[in-house]
């Protein structure tokens, strides 16, 4: 069975993201980028399959600008096999980037597509449900643990009161949460092998999806900044200014 | 203009998060509830009875009875013709079910949103809480998730609404439940509790991990943790606090050995009161604490419980 995992290029985990002077956006221009880590995971999951022998291939897809392709880079060092770009500039909103996956799901028939939960720049948390709602597919999100059998996924997900596990008929759109792996670091040799793997370009336009926004953003600011407040001495202090200052306990 | 919106509930009982929803579904209109389940018809009472809400709508079947994303959204999709906003709260169902109904009906949806400006333009918290987007949406249907912790709950009585079944849709069948492991706790949830107390890698391990209950239990306060800690098994995974796991914002936020990453932050710093016990005086915690304690957690918890019994 051929894997999908669709990969994104996000500002890294680690920096602090700072908003631009004019409320457009945040400030992305000479800032660390990685891929989304949510989708390292799901590269993970994907090349396990392979090591199985459940998976045949890995196809990783990222949609972005051109320089997305070092994220479908990583992904090939990984394990995946090739890779697919999709070049848009500009914000490509959840539902485009579905609309996208589903067009190369029609070229490239997988059988089952395994991405992130969640990209930690637009924190939307909405791609893989989306996805699967245009295929008319199953959804298994917030994966803690996957295993397939036969034609069904079995996946323990992460809810709000513990777990639950559901099974799928396949094929299936599965979400990675952050307990479903641990991803491996690609070895150097890996890292050159990677870079004779192949990546198709392609435009929106190629698969006949228009990537204009739903949503305008008219502004992006900073939250109200908290003030740092002060040290106490001791917990008898502590609880004193709970109980008379701040009136909480 | 009217708004509908899913109601997460359990034992006949509507969650709090549902009731935030509920609240910035009254700044849009008028207000529908849908109660989908099993066996809904205490749950339904329970939703009738919240102010604010015009109409409640049910739909009783097996197929609804655990809130699997595929005959929830068909059935979502089914009542969207008369209204103009479809809600849920950012919960595990409401993140599951929303996004999948916003793509059948070919809409963008807006998660997480923090504020409503008006009908059509909406605030969200995005890379970690780090910036605000103010968004307005050019699609006919609204679908949205409601962050919890930034709108008030409304009251749990005061309404009389109708009640009124909802024609149940065929179930796409694409997934069944197999179970779920549900802790079952005396205290209170970590998105509705009045005060939290978590604590991180530092808490060395499971059994330490509970240092902290008899803390929670004399505080009435709920139990969360960082990553780091759920990570290495210390505690549940559903007691995570952060981007991508619970938004909290409570009166009172302890935050026991746990360093302040951002990821962390952002699922605590809209809380009233922070304190932070830290043996690091440096740590990035301190920098949104309101009262800091820099020492050894391992003398100063068992000091903290003393000071609590004593008063
Ligand atoms: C994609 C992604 C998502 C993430 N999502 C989340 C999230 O939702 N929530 C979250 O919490 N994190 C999240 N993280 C992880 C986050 O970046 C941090 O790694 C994590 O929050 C650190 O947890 P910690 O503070 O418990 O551990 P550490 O950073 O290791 O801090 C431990 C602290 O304990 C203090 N300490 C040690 N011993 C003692 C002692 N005896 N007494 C008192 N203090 C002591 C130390 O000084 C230190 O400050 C995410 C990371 C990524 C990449
Ligand atoms: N531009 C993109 N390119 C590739 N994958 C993406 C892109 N945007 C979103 N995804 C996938 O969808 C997941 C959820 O993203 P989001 O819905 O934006 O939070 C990510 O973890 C990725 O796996």
């Amino acid at each position: 069975m051929k894997l999908l995992v669709p990969v994104k290029r996000v500002v890294d985990y680690n920096v602090k993201v700072r908003v631009k002077s004019d409320g457009s956006g945040v400030e992305t221009a000479n800032v660390k980028m990685s891929m989304n880590p949510f989708d390292e995971i799901a590269v993970e999951e994907a090349v396990r399959l392979k090591e199985k022998g459940i998976a045949t291939e890995i196809i990783a897809v990222s949609i972005g600008p051109a320089a997305c392709a070092e994220q479908i880079r990583t992904a090939l060092a990984m394990g995946a096999d090739r890779g697919i770009l999709v070049e848009q500039d500009g914000v490509v909103e959840p539902l485009t980037v579905a609309k996208l996956l589903k067009a190369i799901i029609a070229k490239e028939s997988p059988g089952l597509v395994i991405m992130g939960k969640q990209a930690i720049d637009d924190d939307m948390n909405a791609t893989g449900q989306m996805l699967a709602a245009l295929m008319g597919w199953s959804q298994g999100t917030f994966a803690s643990k996957l295993t397939i059998e036969g034609d069904r996924a079995t996946v323990i997900r992460e809810i709000d009161g513990g777990l639950e596990t559901v099974s799928l008929s396949l094929p299936a759109i599965i979400t990675a949460d952050l307990r479903l792996n641990e991803p491996r670091y690609a070895s150097l040799p890996n890292i050159m092998k990677a870079r004779k793997k192949p990546i198709e370009t392609l435009k929106p336009a190629d698969l006949g999806v228009d990537p204009t926004p739903r949503l305008t953003v008219l502004k992006v600011e900073e939250p109200p900044k908290r003030q740092a407040g002060r040290k106490v001495a001791s917990v008898a202090e502590l609880v004193d200014k709970l109980r008379n200052e701040a009136k909480v306990i | 203009m009217t708004v509908l919106v899913l109601a997460d509930h359990a034992d006949g009982a509507v969650s709090q998060p549902t009731r935030s929803a509920i609240a910035a579904a009254v700044r849009l209109g008028d207000v529908h509830v849908l109660v989908a389940g099993g066996d809904v018809a205490a749950a339904a009472a329970a939703v009738a009875r919240l102010p604010g809400v015009a109409k409640v709508l049910t739909a009783d079947a097996p197929a609804y009875a655990h809130a699997l994303a595929e005959p929830l959204a068909a059935l979502l999709v089914a009542l969207a013709p008369g209204y103009t906003h479809l809600l849920g709260a950012s919960s595990a169902i409401g993140k599951n079910v929303m996004p999948r109904v916003a793509a059948l009906l070919d809409v963008q949806p807006i998660s997480d949103v923090s504020a409503v400006v008006d009908a059509d333009t909406f605030v969200r918290p995005i890379y970690a809480g780090n910036a605000l987007a103010t968004v307005r949406s050019a699609d006919a249907t609204k679908v949205m998730t409601i962050r919890a912790a930034s709108f008030d709950p409304v009251a749990v009585e005061g309404g009389s609404a109708a009640i009124e079944a909802a024609a149940v849709v065929a179930d796409p069948g694409l997934s069944t439940f197999v179970g779920a492991e549900i802790a079952k706790s005396e205290r209170p949830e970590l998105t509705a509790a009045r005060i939290v107390i978590s604590g991180g890698r530092a808490m060395g391990s499971a059994e330490n991990f509970h240092l902290l209950d008899k803390v929670a239990d004399m505080l009435g306060a709920a139990v969360g943790a960082s990553r780091a800690a759920v990570d290495a098994g210390y505690a549940p995974n559903d007691h995570q606090v952060g981007q991508t796991g619970k938004i909290v914002a409570p009166e009172l936020y302890i935050a026991i050995g746990i360093s302040g990453a951002i990821q962390h932050l952002a699922g605590m710093k809209d809380s009233k009161v922070i304190v932070a016990i830290n043996k690091d005086e440096e740590a990035p915690i301190f920098q949104v604490a309101d009262y800091g304690l820099v020492g050894d957690l391992f003398k100063l918890v068992p000091e903290l419980e003393a000071e609590l019994a004593r008063t």
